[in-house]
């Protein structure tokens, strides 16, 4: 039990919690029964039905309300003496700025996505208050400690970049599932159902100039009076029968590979043998529960279909989007929790997996892979909300000695499935944390100020409300209170290169970047250089000093999904990456999950082959990717830790069970912080 | 697997989940009943974590009345007398634990655990013991051995911020996952009466003082005649003079067993909630991969100390009578 000293360190205490979610719930509850009494709580999500196996201050009739509301209600019913504040907000708005996080002696973050951790961590440097910070996916978790200038701060160590495939894998060579989901997600679905003027690679084929570009442009437009179960089969013939053809003309393509198999409705389908009974099954009222799934007759989502199943949903699917959710046509995207987008994904990605001898997945599968869900026990969320509250009750009690990094291990590391180890002192030339200047190699001739802006300050610096100036001059700023003319202006600017600017950007100068609310500010050293390789350069710039994880997929990390609890809108992401330690050594022993395809590749730039057309273009299909577990703080760690063990620093964790035992037993009473009272 | 799909509503439900342990573990769960004694904090939290996990049924036992202290770590039960005055722990927890998950039987059995006969343990696949004095505990494991179905058996104990988990699955075969490859595996375990009677000396260099501690702390109740947890700081001379005796029997040196920690042990009345979180979060993975046979499981004891925050497994069992 918590001494006199440290309850009263408790009560008097005003904490901020960043996430309402699955670790979320477990910290309310831990911390309102350790003594908490005046608590924060941001969440900008509603609660939704598979939240509630692990979120359990949730029930099937909160299903649509303020998590972080609902949660404080919850809460206040065995605690309803203390006092709980609900913020139902993005934890970026600008309401929740430096002043307002001075407020507080800590924040205890229970996030799912990198955006949203790198924003808090800012604001709480800038604020000057410690962080606890925690993820967990699956078994695995993590709770680490950041204390300014004493440890490190979330950003001091590299964040794996979003994992990306390369254009003609996804187009023309899939070899695994994840490729088909990507292809019927990002491409297919997105051409039928999306934004039509958005750029849409599934125009690029491995076909010559052939195809003409109008051909293409026709064959996804419905003609006027086209009966749907038409249109469908036309669609299914292009794409799955013509289009693989054609592919299959470049015999280049296929000399090292499987030829893929054209596939045609005919084949698979007798005629009119799709026959959903559209009109009975469906009210029009309700369109959330528009199903192919269901006018099919299919009821298990964990069941795999077979050609003739996913043909059916398919082109069932599809006239259920035409005929009773036709205005949402040309502006969906898809969504993990859309029944019918869910279908039509899963059919489409298994019969182009079908076509390329490809294993074929379940709609469960599928789901999980597209939507990139975070596979989330509450057993760990709960280890992981204890641990929190252990080490926020150290920083209250000031006794820095004792932080740790904790890891929740699946299995026993030495005989350990909660693994503590000493914090990491800050990287010195971490660029959030430390005023060391970055550089930028760049060919200020030929690079346009909005690449710099979208894929260095916004993607990399991760900065959301920029300035940009070189020297005095102002050469980009975003906000309300602008007038016209500095709108204009700045517009103008984005399409300038970067050496054509008022106040040129050239090698030699300086350019200084700042987000106010996020109070950070860097220095970007520009440097000139004329050449950048398109394949491992495709930014073509260079940001050194801000460290990526390297893309070498033998370091065998894997990115991970991390439970979800959203202060900002991208949900279901997460952090974390747990290393495995050995006695001297560091293993980096990845965690496979049997989510396979998603976590056990590393990002890569793999090269297109012989296949000269194909564009080295990444399809950044960022909902795939965003909320995969980049955060990898075990990244930091395992750097960190080779570091120092080349340093022959002792490594922490090295240390003998019963050494640190010992030291620990021989410790003087009041030294012992849990000691009770 | 035998038995049918799961619905629709517990695919939903248990979407999450389903992806970290597959649905014929979550099918395997849903018929499981499992058995708690003894409501402290702790418990709660074991009692949350397999609710929302789906578990079949789960059955309390604590006639004990709703006290202050109660209340100390136990979020089920709502400090409102008008709501639990005239009933038991279990019976005030028992409603709570219905509103987590309408797919569980939850439900109360009266009288006292050690009063239970064998006959009415077969009705379950788990039972776990808490707050429970040295002999209540072996003479539940041991009905639990005696039938010829196999029983997990489970006793846990939070004191101050240290806890502890001790497992009996008698003979189990599951499967473990290891960097992609599956292995099968089978362990076999010693009941607590035989862990607890390995001497001492026996013992790794390393296992955990905690498990020394609580052989005494327990052992000293027992004697007194106290129930679990009924000792203070007032009885530490004669808990140093029984560590004295106990160390001195199995010739084991009385330094590993530290004053302090006994010392918190002793003060330790009141659970620290992140604790029996922690503890209660450990034990809840524990039934479920006892229960679906996924995952290897601790064998056969597990200490959590927030002061060096370690968890730890620890294996006490005679390498010379496993059978
Ligand atoms: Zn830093």
């Amino acid at each position: 039990m918590a001494s006199e000293q440290q309850l009263d360190a408790i009560k008097g205490a005003k904490v901020l919690m960043v996430g309402a979610g699955g670790i979320g719930c477990e910290l309310l509850k831990t911390l309102a029964l350790s003594g908490f009494q005046d608590i924060h709580i941001i969440d900008m999500d509603t609660i939704e039905v598979s939240n509630l196996n692990r979120q359990f201050l949730f029930r099937q009739s909160h299903v649509g309300q303020s998590k972080a509301k609902v949660a404080r209600d919850a809460v206040l019913k065995f605690r309803p003496h203390i006092s709980i504040t609900a913020h139902h907000a993005n934890i970026k708005s600008s309401e929740f700025n430096v002043d307002f996080f001075k407020q507080f002696d800590v924040i205890l973050n229970g996030l799912d996505n990198l955006g949203a951790r790198r924003h808090v961590n800012r604001i709480r440097l800038a604020a000057g208050v410690p962080l606890v910070e925690s993820g967990t996916t699956g078994f695995l978790g993590q709770v680490a400690v950041h204390v300014k200038d004493i440890t490190e701060c979330y950003e001091c160590y590299p964040k794996p970049a979003p994992k990306s495939y390369p254009v003609c894998t996804i187009t023309n060579t899939p070899s695994k599932f994840v490729h088909c989901i990507v292809w019927a997600k990002d491409l297919l679905f997105a051409k039928l159902f999306g934004d039509k003027n958005q750029d849409n690679d599934l125009n690029v084929r491995s076909s010559d100039g052939a195809s003409s570009s109008e051909h293409v442009d026709d064959i996804f437009e419905r003609k006027n009076d086209e009966d749907t179960d038409c249109y469908g089969r036309r669609i299914y013939d292009h794409v799955f029968g013509y289009n693989i053809e054609l592919a299959l003309s470049n015999d280049e393509t296929w000399k090292n590979r499987t030829r893929p198999k054209p596939i045609y409705s005919r084949d698979v389908l007798s005629d009119n043998q799709q026959n959903g009974n559209l009109d009975q099954s469906c009210s029009s009222g309700d369109l959330a529960s528009v199903s192919a799934m269901a006018t099919l007759g299919l009821k298990n989502p964990q069941d795999v279909w077979n050609l003739a199943e996913n043909s059916n949903v398919f082109l069932e699917a599809l006239k259920l989007f035409f005929s009773k959710r036709e205005k949402e046509i040309g502006s969906l995207a898809f969504d993990k929790d859309d029944q019918l987008a869910v279908e039509f994904v899963t059919a489409a990605a298994n019969i182009r997996a079908a076509s390329f001898g490809i294993p074929m997945h379940s709609l469960f599968e599928a789901k999980g892979i597209a939507g990139n869900i975070v596979h989330a026990v509450a057993t760990t969320n709960a280890v992981v909300a204890g641990l929190i509250v252990i080490e926020a009750i150290k920083l209250l009690n000031k006794d820095l000695e004792n932080v740790r990094m904790t890891f929740c291990n699946e299995h026993p590391k030495r005989k350990m499935l909660l693994m503590p180890v000493e914090p990491f002192e800050p990287n010195k030339s971490c660029f959030v944390c430390s005023t060391t200047p970055l550089t930028l190699e760049v060919n200020a001739s030929r690079t346009k100020f909005r690449d710099f802006i979208e894929k260095i300050v916004r993607a990399k610096l991760g900065m959301n409300l920029p300035i940009v100036m070189q020297g005095t001059s102002l050469l980009y700023e975003v906000g309300d209170d602008l007038d016209e003319d500095e709108i204009r202006n700045y517009e103008a600017n984005l399409e300038k290169v970067l050496c054509k600017l008022p106040s040129p950007v050239i090698g030699g100068t300086l350019v200084t970047v700042e987000d106010f609310h996020q109070q950070l500010s860097c220095e970007i050293n520009i440097k000139q250089r004329e050449d950048f390789d398109e394949e491992k350069e495709p930014d073509g710039m260079v940001l050194i000093g801000w460290l990526q994880v390297p893309t070498d997929t033998e370091n065998k990390t894997s990115a991970q999904n991390g439970e979800s609890t959203s202060g900002t809108g991208t949900d279901q992401a997460a952090p974390l990456e747990i290393a495995e330690i050995g006695e001297t050594e560091v293993n980096a022993v990845s965690k496979k999950r049997n989510f396979s395809e998603l976590s056990n590749s590393s990002v890569s730039h793999p090269s297109c082959g012989n296949d000269t057309k194909c564009k080295n273009k990444e399809i950044a299909f960022c909902t795939l990717l965003l909320r995969m577990a980049y955060e990898m703080a075990f990244f930091a760690f395992l750097l960190e830790l080779r570091r120092r063990a080349f340093v022959g620093v002792q490594l922490p964790v090295a240390a003998s069970i019963s050494s640190a035992r010992n030291q620990i037993s021989s410790l003087p009473r009041s030294d012992l912080s849990m000691e009770s009272g | 697997m035998d038995g049918d799909a799961l619905t629709e509503q517990e695919t939903a439900l248990y979407d999450r989940q389903i992806r970290v342990w597959g649905a014929d573990a979550q099918r395997r769960l849903s018929k499981a009943h499992v058995l708690v004694g003894g409501m402290k904090g702790t418990v709660a939290e074991v009692c949350k974590n397999i609710v929302l996990a789906g578990v079949g049924s789960l059955t309390l036992v604590d006639d004990s009345p709703v006290t202050e202290e109660a209340l100390n770590a136990n979020f089920l039960i709502t400090p409102d007398e008008k709501l639990f005055a005239g009933r038991s722990i279990a019976e005030v927890c028992c409603d709570s634990l219905k509103d987590f998950n309408p797919m569980v039987h939850v439900s109360v059995e009266k009288g006292d655990l050690s009063s239970l006969s064998t006959d009415f343990f077969e009705k379950f696949d788990v039972i776990i013991v808490s707050n429970s004095s040295l002999s209540t505990k072996k003479a539940i494991n041991e009905k639990c051995r005696k039938l010829s179905k196999r029983i997990a058996f489970y006793s846990v104990d939070c004191r101050d911020s240290c806890g502890e988990i001790f497992v009996d699955l008698q003979d189990h075969s599951c499967t473990k996952k290891q960097v992609n490859e599956t292995f099968e595996c089978r362990l076999q375990y010693p009941s607590f009466a035989e862990a607890i009677a390995v001497p001492w000396k026996n013992l790794p260099k390393r296992v955990s003082k905690l498990f020394f501690a609580m052989r005494v702390i327990e052992k000293f109740e027992e004697s007194e005649a106290r129930s679990s947890g009924e000792i203070s700081l007032a009885d530490l001379p004669n808990v140093l003079k029984l560590r004295k005796e106990l160390c001195e029997a199995q010739l084991f040196n009385e330094s590993q067993i530290p004053d302090s920690l006994l010392e918190r042990l002793l003060l330790g009345k009141l659970e620290f909630p992140p604790v029996c979180a922690i503890i209660g979060g450990i034990l809840g993975q524990e039934v479920i991969k006892a229960i679906s046979c996924k995952g290897e499981p601790i064998k056969n004891f597990f200490y959590f100390d927030a002061m060096d925050g370690k968890g730890v497994i620890e294996d006490i069992s005679n390498p010379n009578s496993a059978s």
